[in-house]
């Protein structure tokens, strides 16, 4: 038996331990003193702590002890931990950028009212955000599928967190069904990735599995991991739950499934891709096939740019259209998978987290019309460019760097994932993906384009709702769209860390 | 000095938004003022610029060093040309839309930011800011023709906003492919034109590209974005889409598509110059028989982007020479003709259908319109003294070395061309018809002055030009020695 000091564990996941033990702190102020204030001061009050509790782990993650540029810091001492928790310079930004997600989304539900179990509702965003650090984190399956279910299993809460709604419900009951069997699909394969290695770290599973012919078991491996992500990233074919999910979970709840859940679960997914299976890409290259993931992967990409971006035309309610656009920009993300290099983790990295940022405010603003109208139809955006000039200013920005329209964010993240994959390939092999890619993603201005008419030209209902747009929110809308503006005509500003930590 | 061409409208953008929402009067003044800063930079730096040291850095920084990318802004004569072009018909624009209060603030940020991107275009050496310029006009675009648009106005914004989209994704797939083959390092056109890319690679980017920004220039048959959105536009938004967007696409085409892949242009240059043609031809005869007074200027668009295109594929210097000329000439006379359809008549007859024009006797009711509308015939039906003359004129010797029987059909183009305006100049403003409308029931407002300082600016810059386009000749002619140009004008081959 080897002995190791706990000491020194929780000192190397000391962000995880914070994040932890604020989720307690969280619980036991809101049911053992808040107990009898408004809701109003209740979400304050946890919310203040949950804040502290994010800000303390992320100056942890950025101060103290990083390693260097490049460096896998591997646990000292620990034998058995080794490939369970690794600390990188890149991880470490993802991770931030993850925390900074979360504290966007707790901004976004401190005036909610669709709960009274505020203590609860923070705690578990909280517990679902140490699971995407520990996802982060994770170079060993086994330790990949448990920080993913700790993720999935408290979202899956999140989103029937709204007792009154029989959507909240049914969107979870949804999201759990199909979540339960992803994770049945994900275990079968990692458990023939173990089987035919003998081994959960990724690296070691690498090294065994060898190459590049493939094992027929390696294939069917390959195929079950795709299948379990797919339904946890929300790629077509495996997106159903998406729409309904999107639409019935809490605005907040939503809001955290499509950005920092994606955030963390991409990362580990290219890491499981070109870690785990590094000698088994085979290859997607135009006229050049070989079995392996890639092609696997580039089959998720055409079926979800193409479904996502057709689908989400037809819609007429907007939760619905960005969840679309959802599934159509995890097929966008996961070219930076496929482009196997540095380059194309740097670029996905990029990708998701401006992603996560848009789509947050995009579902804030939603949410704020849903909730003055009781839907999110597009008529009920008409006019909104004269009643809220703010919020139809960010809705703007937020929908053109969705579309991919310079200078915003995510045009260069676009850019930057194209120039990734076509380098990925020898000879330009896989520009067929960027030129299916880019001709999707000229499809998709027709619908952001949509809702920005009823917005900016479409006029005003007669006796038009206000809305009640929380001051915190109005600041966080505020701040998002700057950070959209900026890293869209100064991209370096993020993306020179990122590059730097590779 | 040039860059703040961009710096000013950007600033202008930012002065409009922190206006009240109410006030039309500052809105109109802060964008005049915007844009007339902008047209006296560029004139002054035309008039300091030597065009014989070809191309000249303005400014150059890193923007995104680990992708290559460069913020690298510089010009040659043909940059300087067309960024004097755009301040023009910038100018021109707000005059002729004096009388908008409808959301008037918000309908001179989107003018003014498209004029940005316009003239970012036009001074961009690093491709990527270069296309973030040209996708920066798309939305502006979108906004000016939904909101204070007319017929018919959401589809023709639509369909004007996907066609331009999907032009760029065309040349997004062109500039990717570029970027990888040479090593991902650089941005820079000057380096990349140098980069010998494979003939393969050639023969089918060229086309993706050339094509991608032509959808914006309305070559045939591409061009249907372009009636549709000039006569569903505000009229200062169709000057400006005829008078400077649609040389966006020209421009793109010569300065990137044509000079990344010489040996492309090469292999293609024949069909693109028969598609040039047609569009000159088929353009010419559409706009023979519309019954609307719009939709005969958009087709006439059409018909005269045509020789830009004939003039760029010529790969002589007199036909480019001339196309860069008719880039101009066209941005200035399109500008005057909009001007006068939308703003002078449409805005007072509000109607454009020119049989109920031709019952209204319009050169007795506003006879500086029909004065003006008849300068400009002339000047757009090419006759000598006018700027189109020089350039058509340029491009059809160009042409007759290269493609002689092409050459022919352009002349047939010609003689069409002054069939339709013609009979468009009698019908909207020198009807006979049997019973005139009694005047005193529809007493048209006057022509107010704007209109009028607009309509004289760009009389006497078509004037000028005809008479004088050495004033332009110099200053375009000597760019194409630069190396730049140089495999373009070797066919490929150096």
């Amino acid at each position: 038996m080897i002995t190791f000091s706990y000491s020194q564990l929780l000192g190397l996941v000391a962000p995880e331990t914070i994040l932890v033990l604020t989720a307690l702190v969280v619980l036991a102020v809101d049911l053992l003193v808040m107990r009898e204030s408004s809701l109003r001061d209740r979400f304050l009050v946890s919310g203040l702590f949950a804040t502290v509790g994010l800000i303390i782990a992320g100056a942890w993650l950025l101060a103290i002890n990083v390693p260097a540029p490049g460096a896998h810091e591997v646990v000292v001492g620990l034998p058995m931990l080794t490939g369970m928790y690794v600390d990188s310079a890149l991880g470490r930004l993802v991770k931030v950028a993850v925390l900074v997600l979360t504290l966007c989304t707790i901004v976004m539900s401190l005036a909610a009212t669709f709960t009274k179990h505020v203590g609860e509702y923070l705690a578990l965003i909280l517990l679902a955000t140490v699971g995407m650090l520990f996802l982060i984190s994770a170079e060993d399956v086994l330790m990949i599928f448990i920080a993913l279910e700790l993720t999935s299993l408290s979202l899956y809460i999140l989103t029937a967190f709204n007792k009154r709604s029989l959507r909240s419900a049914e969107a979870a009951l949804k999201y759990f069904l199909f979540g339960g069997m992803s994770a049945a699909f994900m275990l079968f394969g990692l458990s023939y990735l173990y089987g035919l290695s003998g081994s959960t770290g990724l690296h070691e599973i690498a090294a065994r599995l060898g190459g590049p012919i493939l094992d027929p078991l390696v294939a069917a491996a390959i195929v079950m991991v795709a299948i379990g992500f797919g339904f946890k990233i929300a790629v077509a074919p495996f997106h159903l739950w998406a729409p309904d999910t999107y639409q019935g979970a809490p605005t907040p709840s939503a809001a955290f499934i499509a950005s920092g859940s994606k955030v963390a679960s991409f990362f580990v997914l290219a890491k499981v891709m070109t870690l785990g299976l590094a000698h088994s890409g085979g290859s997607a290259g135009w006229g050049g096939y070989a079995p392996g993931w890639l092609p696997v992967l580039a089959v998720l990409v055409v079926l979800s740019t193409f479904l996502g971006n057709l689908a989400a035309i037809a819609q007429t309610n907007v939760k619905r259209l960005l969840a679309y656009s959802a599934i159509a920009h995890a097929g966008y993300a996961l070219l930076g998978i496929l482009a196997n290099s540095p380059a194309g983790l740097t670029a996905l990295v990029f990708y998701v987290i401006t992603y996560g940022l848009t789509v947050l405010g995009a579902f804030a603003i939603v949410g704020l019309v849903e909730e003055a109208t009781g839907e999110a139809r597009l008529v009920d955006f008409a006019g909104l460019g004269r009643r809220e000039p703010m919020l139809a200013f960010c809705m703007l920005i937020f929908l053109l760097s969705l579309a991919g329209i310079p200078p915003l964010a995510g045009f260069f993240g676009k850019f930057y994932l194209f120039a990734a994959v076509a380098a990925g390939g020898a000879n330009l092999s896989l520009l067929w993906l960027v030129v299916f890619a880019i001709a999707m993603s000229a499809v998709s201005l027709y619908y952001y384009l949509q809702v920005l008419k009823q917005i900016y030209v479409a006029p005003s209902p007669a006796e038009p709702i206000a809305l009640r747009v929380p001051a915190a929110t109005r600041v966080l809308l505020a701040l998002i769209t700057l950070v959209i503006l900026v890293l869209g005509c100064a991209p370096n500003l993020l993306l020179g860390y990122l590059l730097a930590a590779q | 000095m040039l860059a703040w061409t961009v710096y000013i409208s950007f600033l202008g953008v930012l002065a409009l938004m922190l206006l009240p929402a109410g006030n039309a009067r500052a809105a109109r003044g802060v964008a005049l003022v915007t844009a007339l800063l902008g047209f006296l930079i560029g004139l002054v730096s035309a008039f300091g610029f030597a065009p014989e040291r070809g191309i000249q850095t303005i400014t150059r920084t890193a923007w995104i060093p680990g992708l290559g990318i460069d913020y690298y802004l510089a010009a040659d004569g043909i940059s300087v040309t067309l960024v004097l072009l755009t301040g023009l018909a910038a100018v021109a624009g707000i005059l002729f839309s004096w009388n908008i209060e409808h959301r008037a603030k918000e309908f001179f940020v989107f003018y003014l930011a498209l004029i940005a991107g316009v003239y970012g275009v036009f001074l961009s050496f690093d491709l990527f800011l270069l296309f973030v310029f040209y996708e920066l006009a798309i939305i502006p675009k979108y906004f000016l023709i939904a909101i204070w648009g007319s017929t018919n106005r959401e589809y023709g914004a639509m369909k004007l906003a996907l066609y331009s989209f999907i032009g760029s994704a065309m040349v997004l797939v062109g500039l990717v492919a570029a970027y990888v083959t040479a090593g991902s390092k650089t941005m820079d056109l000057l380096v990349l034109a140098q980069y010998p890319f494979p003939p393969a690679l050639q023969n089918w980017a060229f086309p993706v590209v050339f094509i991608g920004f032509a959808i914006l220039a309305g070559l045939w048959p591409f061009h249907t974005w372009a009636p549709t959105g000039h006569v569903a536009a505000p009229t200062a938004a169709s000057m400006l889409l005829a008078g400077v967007v649609m040389k966006l696409g020209a421009y793109g085409a010569l300065r990137v598509a044509m000079t990344l892949f010489p040996l492309g242009l090469a292999t293609w240059r024949n069909e693109i110059a028969l598609l040039a043609v047609i569009g000159i031809v088929y353009g010419a005869l559409v706009a023979l028989v519309q019954k609307d007074f719009k939709f005969v200027i958009g087709y006439s668009s059409v018909s005269h982007m045509g020789f830009v295109i004939l003039g760029l594929v010529t790969l002589n210097t007199i036909g480019m020479t001339g196309a860069v000329l008719q880039m101009f000439s066209h941005g200035v006379i399109a500008g005057l003709l909009f001007g006068v359809v939308g703003r002078m008549v449409y805005d007072r007859t509000h109607t454009r259908d020119l049989p109920e024009l031709e019952a209204m006797r319009l050169n007795k009711a506003l006879p500086f319109a029909a004065g003006t509308f008849a300068v400009a015939a002339f000047a757009s039906m090419g006759l000598p003294g006018f700027s189109g003359f020089a350039a058509e004129l340029q491009v059809l010797i160009g042409a007759w070395s290269a493609f002689p029987t092409y050459t022919v059909l352009a002349g047939v183009g010609i003689v069409v061309g002054v069939a339709y305006t013609l009979r468009v100049l009698q019908m909207a403003f020198f009807g006979e018809a049997p019973e005139p409308v009694p005047e005193a029931a529809h007493p048209l407002p006057p022509i107010t002055l704007p209109e009028r300082l607009g309509a004289v600016l760009l009389i006497a810059t078509t004037v000028l030009i005809g008479l004088c386009p050495r004033l332009l000749l110099s200053l375009i002619g000597p760019s194409f020695q630069s190396p730049l140009f140089e495999h373009v004008l070797k066919g490929g081959n150096l």
